[in-house]
């Protein structure tokens, strides 16, 4: 079980987080004219690197907050966790 | 009662209590402190069980988590317990113990056969033989195989025994109390740390209960007793014995098993047989100690021949011989230690040393004793059938590779050393890449890789002072790092003695025209010559040699046989054993119950149960509760001796007629607030928001980004910058996360809120007809006439000096509202509305009229909006708007979704208009048609319409909406129901939706 630290509250188990997948995809902005192709970028394709990897994470059995995770997919290592607005 | 390999003076047993037990059904006593195997030894009993494969006797082999035989079936208050291992079973007054894999008796057992037929058995016997013909395997070859493998039998009864799970926080987790494990605890607890010290045993100390080196003046069994009172006594201290550290995983998060009332004769009242520990660690001290491995010779398997230092644990803490003319048989100086123990108490053994004239302190003590030592000698073979009679014993030549003449020696045990395995299965699990350490001729851990240090004979170190030295320094530099504290205690003497080099010996080699079994892996009956076998057949990696002679797989894990495996595929491959590598460690190093693993997660405690706030008026007036997600709702309400469909009918047609009152606390309330909040609604849904007035609700449908059907619901203006909506039971907690994704990720930008309020709000949906009269009833205050309330209005009101929010909103299709009142009020409004109610012939209705009267409407729920429609195929296009954008839309134009005979819902009407339709079935034109018959569409609700008194479903139908009209047939092959239908409008009833308006 991951210990993931929410950049709210702190370390907590992975059992109070749920997955929200790849924090790179960008939604296409609104009104905006996308190509079949762009939009099935953003809807189907997902990379699946084997090392670091920066995703999504919600506390939803705490603060119910989103935020960033870094981590190593092969060795679950955790490099650094960060709100929405920060960059890692 | 007297008890024949039973000594008078030493051990650790308290012979002032006498506890009798039985064993295959006959009487047998033993003393407080016994295990099952101790008190069987102690009373000559040496066949427990037979091998896996081949029958073969066997007795004991080791004295703890090792042992490999002696898996017995244990009865215990009533239950019975699989599998469990007499080496560690304590004894207990009135235990009752069988063998297993053995029939009819352990004594006389009819599969011995296999092991005369061995010739057939070899490795991959089961993959070679039960190929063909396949149709063969589950009616002949499988039920015959697991009648004759297999250990114990798994109760069937329900287990009454209670079991827990507890997490707990550490600075330091020491995983086992032998001389690191104490030191390193010590010391690091009185530097401050906070620490649990967990034991596997039911005594601490490990080795220092039976070596006899001295710590200070103290001997090892004293210091370790006096080190565990006083960490007993420190706040910052956990110390648990009986508990079995078996899992490494993320993190450092540990876990563990702890035996709670597994060694009593009846479970304590209110307190758990077993409790699984989640520990989450700073630093992790991995102190599991070293196993003995066995060598190598013919018919090593005989009851009778056990490990050097398990005879010697059984002498010195509980008092028991193993036998009274022990051969010692070792490669090294640790069975000298054995050997010295059994002449101590007045028995004479003969030692057999591997080593040409060795030379050590205790090697020189058993001289000075006169014990009998033949150096440059090995046994190759034990001789008798249940138990060790004889030995056959030869010199063997420097080379170790020729034997000279075989001579017999007499004697009734054998104990064999073959040095000692670092436990590295921690370790190896937290991702640690072991070594290979040549000294000691096994693995240890490498570089770490979470937090963890493994330290003293886990890491190969056997000197007690040095696992010492740097287990008090390794204790206080942790416990510094953690608590920054600076407070080192001293390191005490030791006085022990000093060993000389082991052999690097494992296997005795086969006289020639000798035939015996030499095995490796004693649990699964692999032999020398299968993995031989294996290597000639191709086999090279050590996980396929593993899998393909199950060499280490049984429940043991291979403890005793890894390594000695290892060798003899290196030897054969001319590789060394690091190349080689050893096969994956995996949790959990012991056996662990499942009931554990499961805890109290079981019957009405494996979920969660939500009940309304009026459910106890539901169970006073005969609910038929129903499951919906972790809710329990009134299916239908009993009356007399009504079954489900005759009550559900009832309560239905009451609404058509009359008015129905149903609890809709369940659906998910979400309560959104901020000056953005109509733009958020505007992006979410398919259909506009930005001019819905204040006091108005409207239906919206929220699509995922790929275009399907996420949810739907109503959502309503209370105020200007506040709305409350609603959603479906099943997606309540989904929607919100949704919605939250959306505010916080996509547009962080937009001043809105969002929180749940679903148990805030008790709901109760009053339909029918005569709603609207009751509602005047209920709020004789507020205006509630078709122009004050219209459809889709909401108004405040005050029910009997309750606020409420009233909502003009219908899903059965009638007339209809909700009202809303704060949870604490629920049952007030529920009893007032039936109350008065009564007056216009008011019924509660359960889910299943709420499902009757919303299918005969057509109105589309769960089990159309199933994670694979759009908005088209439910007849929801006209709610998609074509001048804004929203989640989803960009998908909406993609080919499949736009193509002119997409699916979509309809009505089904069976021909004879009577014939239920299952749902699921499917819609198919042609019921004759070769298979497999295309399937144009499928049934997604069936009810029994009140309106027209015939059966009516719905279906998610090809080219929907061409389809009107035409005849089909749905087929349920589940059911063996071929039924002759029409489609019809989805709209079954009242399509201009009039009713809803009036």
């Amino acid at each position: 079980m991951l210990h993931i630290k929410c950049p709210y509250c702190g370390m907590r188990s992975q059992n109070e987080f749920a997955y929200g997948g790849d924090a790179n995809v960008k939604r296409p902005e609104l009104n905006k004219e996308v190509t079949d192709k762009e939009w099935d970028t953003f809807v189907y394709f997902r990379k699946s690197p084997r090392g670091k990897h920066l995703e999504l994470w919600h506390h939803i059995s705490g603060c119910r907050q989103w935020f960033k995770v870094q981590r190593d997919t092969l060795t679950h290592e955790i490099y650094k966790t960060a709100e929405i607005k920060e960059d890692i | 009662m007297h008890q024949e390999f039973r000594l008078n003076t030493i051990g650790l047993i308290n012979r002032d209590k006498k506890i009798s037990f039985k064993f295959n059904g006959k009487k047998y006593f033993g003393y407080e402190g016994d295990t099952l195997a101790s008190a069987l030894i102690a009373n000559g009993v040496h066949l427990v069980a037979r091998s896996f494969k081949y029958h073969r006797p066997r007795g004991f082999f080791g004295v703890g988590v090792d042992e490999p035989y002696a898996i017995v079936q244990l009865y215990r208050d009533g239950e019975t317990d699989p599998n469990c291992r007499a080496t560690e079973q304590e004894l207990f007054e009135g235990l009752e113990a069988k063998s297993v894999n053995c029939w009819p008796s352990v004594n006389f057992d009819i599969g011995a056969i296999n092991n005369f037929l061995n010739k057939f058995f070899p490795a991959g016997f089961y993959y070679k033989t039960f190929m063909w013909p396949k149709s063969f395997w589950y009616r002949i070859y499988e039920p015959f195989i697991r009648k004759a493998a297999g250990f114990g039998v798994a109760s069937v009864a329900h287990d009454k025994e209670r079991y827990e799970h507890k997490y707990e926080y550490c600075d330091l987790l020491i995983t086992g109390s032998g001389p690191s494990g104490l030191a390193s605890a010590y010391a690091a607890a009185k530097n401050g740390a906070k620490i649990i010290l967990a034991e596997e045993k039911p005594r601490f100390g490990g080795s220092l209960l039976t070596s006899e080196a001295n710590i200070g003046n103290e001997s090892g069994k004293e210091w370790t007793q006096k080190i565990i009172t006083e960490l007993k006594e420190m706040p910052n201290v956990i110390v648990k014995n009986r508990a079995q550290v078996f899992g490494y995983y993320d993190h450092n998060m540990l876990v563990m098993s702890e035996r709670i009332n597994d060694h009593l004769a009846k479970s304590k009242k209110y307190s758990p047989k077993q409790r699984l520990w989640y520990i989450r660690a700073k630093e992790v001290v991995i102190s599991s100690g070293s196993i003995e491995r066995p060598i190598v010779f013919g018919n090593n398997d005989t009851p009778g021949v056990v490990l050097a230092s398990a005879a010697k644990e059984y002498l010195k803490i509980y008092g028991v011989l193993v036998g009274k003319k022990p051969l010692i048989f070792t490669n090294n100086d640790s069975a000298y230690e054995t050997a010295v123990e059994f002449k101590k108490n007045g028995i004479s053994p003969v030692v057999l040393d591997t080593r040409n004239n060795p030379d050590s302190e205790i090697i020189s003590e058993a001289k000075s004793m006169g014990i009998d030592i033949k150096f440059s000698h090995v046994v190759i073979a034990a001789k008798g059938y249940k138990k060790v009679k004889y030995a056959e014993i030869s010199k063997i030549s420097e080379d170790k590779k020729s034997l000279g003449k075989i001579e017999n020696i007499s004697c009734d045990c054998i104990c064999v050393s073959g040095f000692w395995t670092p436990t590295i299965h921690l370790a190896s699990q937290s991702g640690n890449k072991t070594k290979f350490n040549e000294n000691i001729d096994a693995f240890v851990p490498g570089k770490s890789k979470q937090q963890e240090t493994t330290l003293g004979s886990a890491n190969g170190i056997f000197s007690l002072e040095e696992t010492l030295k740097t287990s008090f320094e390794a204790g206080y530099e942790k416990s510094k790092k953690i608590t920054k504290k600076d407070n080192k205690i001293s390191i005490p003497q030791v006085s022990e003695k000093k060993h000389s080099k082991h052999d690097k010996f494992w296997c005795v080699p086969l006289p020639k025209e000798k035939k015996y079994k030499r095995f490796l892996d004693f649990q699964n009956d692999v032999a020398v010559s299968d993995v031989e076998l294996a290597l000639r057949e191709g086999y090279r990696s050590i996980e396929h040699v593993k899998r393909y002679t199950t060499l280490g797989m049984a429940t043991d894990q291979g403890k005793t046989s890894n390594l000695n495996g290892l060798q003899l595929v290196s030897n054969i491959e001319d590789k060394i054993v690091p190349a080689v590598g050893h096969t994956t460690f995996r949790p959990p190093y012991t056996p662990v119950t499942i009931g554990t693993i499961v805890g109290r997660e079981i019957g009405k405690h494996s979920k969660p149960t939500r009940k309304s706030p009026i459910h106890s008026w539901h169970e006073k007036n005969n609910a038929v509760f129903v499951d919906a997600g972790v809710w329990l709702r009134p299916r239908y309400y009993k009356r007399g001796e009504e079954n489900l469909f005759e009550a559900s009918k009832r309560e239905a047609e009451n609404v058509r007629k009359n008015v129905g009152v149903c609890d809709v606390t369940t659906l998910g309330k979400i309560d959104i607030k901020g000056p953005d909040a109509a733009e958020f609604l505007n992006r979410v849904y398919t259909n506009a928001w930005l001019k819905l007035p204040i006091g108005k609700a409207r239906y919206g449908v929220m699509l995922r980004e790929d275009g399907i059907v996420m949810d739907d619901g109503t959502t309503t203006r209370i105020s200007e910058n506040h709305y409350h909506m609603t959603t479906t039971t099943a997606q309540a907690a989904n929607v919100l996360s949704h919605l939250e994704y959306y505010l916080q990720i996509v547009w962080p930008e937009l001043n809105v809120n969002v929180v749940s309020t679903t148990e805030q709000w008790a709901g109760a949906a009053i339909a029918g007809p005569k709603s609207r009269s009751l509602l005047q009833k209920l709020f004789p205050g507020t205006d509630v006439s078709n122009e004050g309330l219209p459809f889709m209005g909401y108004i405040e009101g005050n029910l009997f000096g309750v606020h409420a929010r009233i909502f003009r909103i219908s899903f059965s299709g009638e007339l209809a509202y909700e009202v809303n009142v704060e949870s604490d009020n629920g049952n007030f409004m529920w009893e007032k509305i039936i109350e008065i109610g009564t007056e216009f012939s008011i019924q509660p209705y359960g889910t299943e009229a709420l499902s009757t009267l919303r299918i005969e409407m057509g109105h589309v729920a769960g089990s159309e909006l199933d994670g694979r429609t759009i908005p088209y195929d439910n007849g929801l296009q006209g709610l998609v708007s074509k001048k804004k954008d929203f989640i989803g839309k960009r998908s909406l134009n993609r080919k499949a979704f736009i193509e002119e005979n997409r699916q979509k819902v309809v009505g089904v009407v069976p021909l004879d208009k009577k014939t239920s339709i299952p749902e699921g079935s499917h819609l198919v034109r042609d019921s004759k048609a070769k298979l497999p018959n295309p399937k144009l569409g499928h049934i997604s609700a069936s009810c029994w319409s009140v309106e027209y008194n015939n059966p009516f479903s719905l279906a998610i139908l090809k080219d929907g909406k061409n389809m009107i009209g035409q005849k089909l047939f749905a087929m349920c092959p589940l059911k063996n129901k071929t039924i002759a239908v029409e489609i019809v409008s989805s709209h079954y009833v009242d399509p201009k939706g009039e009713r809803v308006r009036s």
